[in-house]
C-alpha cells in the first residue's frame, strides 16, 4: 500500500458539516498541509501532498464525471416532508430547513441524465453535506426513479455514495428504502442494463446494505470507509480496538467486496472503459 | 416503576404466583371458586396492562426472554420439518434457521432468526444476530424454494445483523443487499412474520414479501431504540424517548403501510399463552399465504415490487 494515514479513521458524524472552507488556503485533513484552494480544486480535490481525496459535493462530483460539467438534473423537486413528526434535540422539519438554507434543496443525492465520455449514462452522486448523506424517503424514491429510467431509456445507472446510512429521523421508512431500491435494481439487471456503483469516504450503513453493494461493479475511492456498522458500533460491541486500515478500501478490496479502487483523477476514464468493455448500447433484442 | 418501566408485569406475575399457591393447597369448592377468580382477575388485568403499553414497553416484550421464538411456531404449526444448514461458502450460522416443512399440508420453505433459551444456546446462536452466511444460507433455501415452486414463509425476531470483524470481512452489507434484491424477484409466494424484534437490515433481510404480518406486541425498526438515542440524544439513556420517537410498534406500522395486518396476540402478550400465540400467527399466515397464492407467478412479483416501491413519504415541489 503506498498510502497508509497513521491517524485512526475519523468517525462518521451525524450532521457533521465541515466543508472545504471558502478561503485561499486550506489545511489538508490528513497530513495538515497548507494547500492552495485553487491547485486543490484542479488535483480533483486530491491531496498533492498525501493523496487524500477531501469530500466533494454532488455537484462537484458530477461536475467531475459528466461531459462538459452538463446534465439534466432528474426528480429536483421531490422534498422531504416529516413522516413520524420526529423531534429529538431538535425538531426534523428544523435540521431539514437549515440543510436545505445551507448546502441545497436537493436533499442527499442529486441525480443527473447526461454524457459520460459520450456514453449516455445516469449518475446519482451522494450529497454528504446534507445530513450526512443520510437516506430517507427521498433519495429512496429518486434512486428508485433513477433505476427506472435508466432502465426505460436503457442507459447505464452510476451512483456515488457517501452516506452514513439510514435517515433515522424517517424511521421505518428509511428502513423501507433499501428494499424498494435494491427491487428497482434487481429489474435494472434483469434488464442487462449496467449499473456501477461508486463509494466515497464513507459509506455505511442500509446505503452499503443495499444499492453501494449491488454494483456490477463495485468501485471505491482510496482509503474510504465501506462498512455495514460502523467501527463505533463494532468496537462497542466486542471491546477491543479495530485493526488498522479496518474497513477501508483497499481492506474490502482484499477481502473480495470491491472490484477495483481508483483513484478520483482516474475516476471518469476508468469508467467509460469499463462501460465500453460491458456494454455496447443497443437496446434490448 | 423502575427506570426502564421493565416491572409493568409485575401485578400479573402476583396474581400467577397466587394462583399456583393456591393450586397447592388441597383441592376444596372454596380454593377453586378463589381460584376461578383470581384467573378471571388474571385475564382482566393482564388485558389492561397490555392494552396499555408504551414503545419502550413493548421493545421489552419484544425482547422478552420467554417469548416463542420462530423455531417455536415452526414447532407448533407445521410438521415434518427438515432443518437445512450451511451456506455452502463458509459455515452454518445457528442465528438463521432454514428448512422446508409441511404447514397445513402444503410443502413450504422456512426462514427464520433464532435467539436461543439457555446461555449455551444463545451464545451458539449468537443471540439471533446472524453473519453473512446465516443470510447467505437464508438465501439458498429460498432458492430451492423458488426452483422447487414452494411458498417461503419468514419469521422475523432479531435485534439486528452481528456488528463484528468477521462479519465485516465476510460482507455483511453485500449479503443483506443481495437477499433484499433476490427476494423481491422470486416468483413464490413470500409471506413475512415479525414475531418479535425487528431489528434492522438484519430483520429486512428476510423480510421481503407478498404480505409483511407483525404480532401484536413485536417492534420493527431502523436502529435499536438504544442505538437511536446514543446517536441522536447522545445518551443511550433516552431510550424510551427514541422508542418513542421512531414509531417502531405494530400499530405504528400500519399506519405508514409498512404492514398488511396486526395479529393479535393473546393477553399477557405471546409468553404468556405461545399455544394461543401460534394459532392466531397460523391462521394469519394461512389466510395470506392462500390470497398471494392464487396470484400467477408474474402478477405475484409485480405487486411484490409495487408494495415495497410505494414505500415512503416524501413531498413535491415545484416542476417535479
Amino acid at each position: 500500500m503506498w498510502f497508509r494515514k497513521d491517524r485512526a479513521p475519523k468517525e462518521v458524524r451525524e450532521g457533521r458539516t465541515s466543508k472545504v472552507p471558502e478561503g485561499l488556503w486550506v489545511k489538508c485533513d490528513s497530513c495538515r498541509q497548507i494547500l492552495y484552494n485553487k491547485e486543490l480544486a484542479r488535483n480533483f480535490k486530491i491531496c498533492p501532498k498525501c493523496g487524500f481525496h477531501f469530500r466533494l459535493s454532488a455537484p462537484e462530483r458530477l461536475r467531475m464525471l459528466f461531459d462538459d460539467e452538463e446534465w439534466v438534473e432528474l426528480d429536483p423537486g421531490l422534498r422531504s416532508s416529516d413522516p413520524l413528526r420526529f423531534r429529538d434535540s431538535k425538531k426534523y422539519r428544523d435540521r431539514l430547513r437549515e440543510a436545505e438554507e445551507g448546502v441545497g434543496p436537493s436533499d442527499a443525492i442529486v441525480v443527473g441524465s447526461g454524457t459520460l465520455d459520450g456514453i449516455p449514462v445516469i449518475i446519482g452522486a451522494m450529497e454528504f453535506f446534507f445530513m450526512a448523506g443520510s437516506m430517507g424517503s427521498v433519495v429512496g424514491e429518486k434512486i428508485a426513479r433513477a433505476c427506472e429510467r435508466a432502465l426505460a431509456d436503457r442507459r447505464p445507472l452510476i451512483l456515488v455514495s457517501t452516506s452514513g446510512g439510514a435517515r433515522m429521523q424517517e424511521g421505518i421508512l428509511s428502513l423501507m428504502q433499501m428494499g424498494k431500491i435494491a427491487a428497482a435494481l434487481g429489474r435494472l439487471a434483469e434488464a442487462r442494463v449496467p449499473y456501477v456503483s461508486v463509494m466515497a469516504d464513507p459509506t455505511t450503513g442500509g446505503v452499503t446494505a443495499s444499492y453501494a453493494m449491488l454494483g456490477d461493479l463495485n468501485i471505491a475511492e482510496p482509503n474510504a470507509l465501506i462498512g455495514f456498522a460502523g467501527p463505533r458500533v463494532i468496537e462497542q460491541t466486542i471491546r477491543q480496538t479495530l485493526p488498522e486500515g479496518f474497513q477501508r478500501s483497499e481492506f474490502l478490496l482484499e477481502h473480495g467486496m470491491l472490484d477495483l479502487i481508483v483513484d478520483r483523477s482516474e475516476m471518469k476514464a476508468t469508467l467509460a472503459r469499463c462501460l465500453r468493455l460491458l456494454w455496447d448500447g443497443r437496446p434490448a433484442a | 416503576m423502575n427506570a426502564d418501566d421493565g416491572n409493568f408485569e409485575e401485578p400479573i406475575l402476583r396474581l400467577r404466583r397466587r394462583i399456583e399457591e393456591l393450586s397447592a393447597l388441597p383441592d376444596d369448592a372454596a380454593h377453586r371458586k378463589e381460584i376461578e377468580k383470581l384467573r378471571e382477575k388474571l385475564e382482566r388485568v393482564s388485558k389492561e396492562i397490555y392494552a396499555g403499553l408504551t414503545p419502550w414497553q413493548k421493545t421489552l416484550v419484544a425482547r422478552h426472554p420467554a417469548r416463542p421464538y420462530p423455531l417455536d411456531y415452526v414447532e407448533a404449526l407445521m410438521s415434518d420439518f427438515v432443518e437445512l444448514h450451511g451456506d455452502r461458502k463458509f459455515a452454518d450460522d445457528a442465528a438463521v434457521i432454514a428448512g422446508f416443512a409441511r404447514f397445513r399440508q402444503r410443502p413450504v420453505a422456512v426462514v427464520g432468526h433464532q435467539k436461543g433459551r439457555d446461555t449455551k444456546e444463545k451464545i451458539r446462536r449468537n443471540f439471533g444476530m446472524p453473519r453473512p452466511e446465516g443470510f447467505r444460507k437464508a438465501l439458498r433455501v429460498m432458492e430451492l424454494a423458488e426452483k422447487f415452486g414452494r411458498p417461503i414463509l419468514s419469521f422475523i425476531d432479531t435485534a439486528g445483523a452481528y456488528p463484528g470483524i468477521d462479519a465485516e470481512e465476510r460482507g455483511q452489507a453485500e449479503a443483506i443487499a443481495v437477499n433484499l434484491r433476490e427476494m423481491a424477484r422470486f416468483h413464490v409466494p413470500i409471506v413475512v412474520t415479525v414475531t418479535g424484534e425487528g431489528g434492522s437490515g438484519g430483520a429486512l433481510a428476510l423480510g421481503i414479501g407478498d404480505r409483511v404480518l407483525m404480532l401484536e406486541h413485536s417492534t420493527y425498526s431502523v436502529i435499536s431504540p438504544e442505538g437511536c438515542a446514543s446517536i441522536l440524544w447522545k445518551d443511550a439513556a433516552r431510550k424510551k424517548d427514541a422508542a418513542e420517537a421512531m414509531r417502531l410498534t405494530a400499530a405504528d406500522l400500519r399506519d405508514l403501510e409498512v404492514i398488511d395486518e396486526i395479529v393479535p396476540e393473546p393477553p399477557g402478550g405471546a409468553h404468556a399463552d405461545p399455544a394461543g400465540a401460534a394459532a392466531a400467527v397460523g391462521e394469519a399466515v394461512e389466510r395470506h399465504l392462500s390470497e398471494v397464492a392464487d396470484l400467477t407467478p408474474e402478477e405475484r412479483r409485480e405487486r411484490r415490487y409495487r408494495r415495497f416501491r410505494a414505500l415512503g413519504r416524501f413531498e413535491t415541489a415545484g416542476p417535479a
